[in-house]
This record gives structure tokens, sequence and C-alpha cells, in this order.
């Protein structure tokens, strides 16, 4: 049987951008491109229940503690009893300066948190002497309005932000964020992020 | 002279569409990729607080998110003008916050499990009360990477 060849009709393709059309509409409208931006924080982990209950003793010199009260009123204190300095009616602007102050401890003063040669040795400076038992805590009320404490870290993670680039830039000539890896490692060992998340209590009143 | 164009029509040629399904094509391949479906819909207002420290997040497939507010309008008759919380298109309670870390740590891939964060977007006047239960409830939960979510200030 010899058949006739059969032609094949090409497929007609102009409804073809229509579809794609479509789905492109669709995507256009389900898409949203904002990319959510916020202060980049780490949390402790959970309290272990089958460990004993015991406070770790923290000197008084490498505590600063920031308290805010239900009426949004900041203070800090630092130090031991015999030498505290307590400063009430702050700003949360006014925190970065003392808190660079205290983290680097630039006079080494002795209400100020102490020195102590790294260790492990930090990569490219050794033991380079850390304020490493240095905290700052930042302690509020259940009534404290979300603002402030927002505004409080992010004056805190300021004070580190621009010691770490001063630093960086003193050692290496170079802004924190354009540093090697072991430039890196070495600027955060020096200034070791140490805001700690204490529960929240009641200083009088409601 | 009038050499040119002497027996020809004078007809614009037609446009020439073929590729234009591949124009298309390739719009459509980009916003496909950039979509991100899980959008909700938001039961509660907020404003979020402005900072100088902010940083930008990378890849929002190891986001979860966390609203607290007040109630929208037509929510305000039936859960007051108090802060309420909202997972994913509901309200909830601070109890719930462990169980939906846990599915949104299990809906990931498992490489991605230990990048997880949880962004917070808290409105400005919120107690510090909720949020920190809130907190809490995330140490719970091993959720550790926070974001508190805040838009830049100048």
């Amino acid at each position: 049987m010899a058949r006739k060849k059969r032609k094949v009709p090409g497929l007609n393709g102009s409804s073809l951008a229509d579809i794609s059309f479509i789905l492109l509409i669709f995507f256009l409208i389900t898409t949203s491109m904002d990319t959510d931006t916020g202060l980049v924080r780490r949390l402790p982990p959970p309290p272990d229940p089958n460990q004993l209950e015991e406070d770790v003793k923290v000197k008084g010199r490498n505590v600063l503690v920031v308290q805010v009260n239900m009426n949004n009123e900041i203070l800090y204190y630092y130090g031991d009893e015999a030498k505290r300095v307590t400063v009430t009616g702050v700003q949360p602007g006014d925190l970065r300066k003392i808190a660079k102050e205290f983290i680097a401890n630039p006079e080494n003063k002795a209400n100020m948190p102490e020195f102590h040669p790294a260790d492990p040795p930090l990569p490219l400076l050794g033991a380079y002497p850390v304020t490493k038992n240095h905290i700052i805590s930042v302690q509020t009320d259940r009534s404290t309005k979300y603002e402030v404490y927002f505004q409080i870290q992010n004056e805190l993670m300021a004070a580190y932000n621009e010691l770490r680039d001063e630093f960086a830039r003193e050692k290496f000539g170079k802004y924190f964020r354009d540093l090697t890896e072991d430039e890196r490692l070495a600027v955060t060992g020096v200034y070791p992020m140490k805001i700690s998340e204490a529960e929240p209590k009641k200083y009088g009143g409601n | 002279m009038g050499k040119f164009n002497k027996g020809g029509s004078k007809e614009v040629p037609e446009l020439n569409t073929s590729s234009l399904p591949d124009l298309i094509f390739s719009i459509l391949f980009f916003f496909m990729m950039v979509t991100s479906m899980r959008e909700v819909t938001l039961k509660v207002e907020f404003e979020t607080p402005k900072g100088t420290e902010i940083q930008k997040l990378e890849k929002k497939s190891l986001v979860s998110y966390v609203y607290i507010g007040k109630p929208t309008k037509e929510f305000r008759s039936k859960m007051g003008t108090a802060s309420q919380i909202q997972l994913n298109d509901d309200f909830a309670t601070v109890d719930a916050i462990g169980e939906y870390v846990y599915q949104e740590r299990e809906s990931m891939p498992e490489r991605d499990k230990p990048f997880m964060r949880v962004s917070m977007k808290i409105d400005k006047e919120t107690q510090m009360g909720v949020v920190t239960d809130v907190k809490m409830a995330l140490r719970e939960a091993w959720a550790l990477n926070v974001v508190y979510s805040g838009g830049k200030r100048q």
C-alpha cells in the first residue's frame, strides 16, 4: 500500500503568548518584593530544668544594668556596691556613649569591667586583654512600651558596632564589614556582644 | 531618480511576534523566582519602630513571622483592643507558639533548619509583658535566631 505521505500541519503558537501572559499576571499579583528588615539578635538557650538554681556569680563591676519602669523612664547603673554609679532620667540616645565606655573601659576604671587575656587566644591578636566577663542587662517592666525597648536594643547594638568598627580601623585599617574571616573573629573576640535578655520584673507600682 | 520602490507594495510589513512568548516567559520566570506565595491576611495592626542598626534579611524561605498588635477594626468587637498575637492566619495565644515553631521547622529542608529565623513584627505601643512571653516561648522552642522587625531611621 503506497500511502500518500501526509504533511503534518504546523502547530499554531499564536496563543502561547496569551497563556504566558495570564501566568505572568498571576505571579505579578501574588508576588511581594518587600524584604523584611530589623534588629537581628540571638536569644540564650532555654534554662535547663535539671540544673540546680545556681546563681552565676557575676562581679558587680562587670554588669551594666539598664532598667526601664512602667512609665518608660530609663535608668542605668554599674559598678560594685561601694563604687556604684547610678544615672536616672536617661534618654535611649544617651546609652550608646556609656555602653561604649563601659564595654571598652579605656581608662581601666575600677567600677567598669576588668580585663582578662583572651582564652583561647584570638586569631592574629593572641592573648589580647579583653573585658570578656562584661554583661549588659536590660530589664523592663511588663508595662514598658516596646518602642522604648527597641530603641535601647538599637543603641546597645550601635555601641558594639561602633566599637568594632573603630577597633577594626585601628588594627587592620578597614571597616568591620570588609574584614577577612580571621580578622572578624579577632574583632568579635575583643568585643563579644553580651546583652542579657532578662525576664521582666515588677519595679514598684503596677 | 525614482529608481527604488518601483513596483513594490506600499504596505507596512507586519510585526513579527514570534519571539513574544519567549519574552513573556522570561519575565514570568523572573516573577516565579522572586514570588513567595505564603502571604497571610493580617488581622492585627502594627507599626514597627525605626532604628539605625537595621539589617536586611536574606532568604525569605528561612523566616517565619510572629505578629503582635491591636486587632483590626473588624475584629475589635470580638477581640477587644488589647494586643493580640497572630500566627499564620489566625489569632493565637502564647502557648501556640511552640507548636507553630515546630511546624515551621518541620516544613523546612533539613539543611536549612539550623538557620531558621523568627521575625517579630511588633507594634510600637505594645507592652513588654506580651513581648517577653513570646520571647520566652521562642526560647523554649529553641527558635533562638530572632529579629525585631523595624524600618531604617535616617
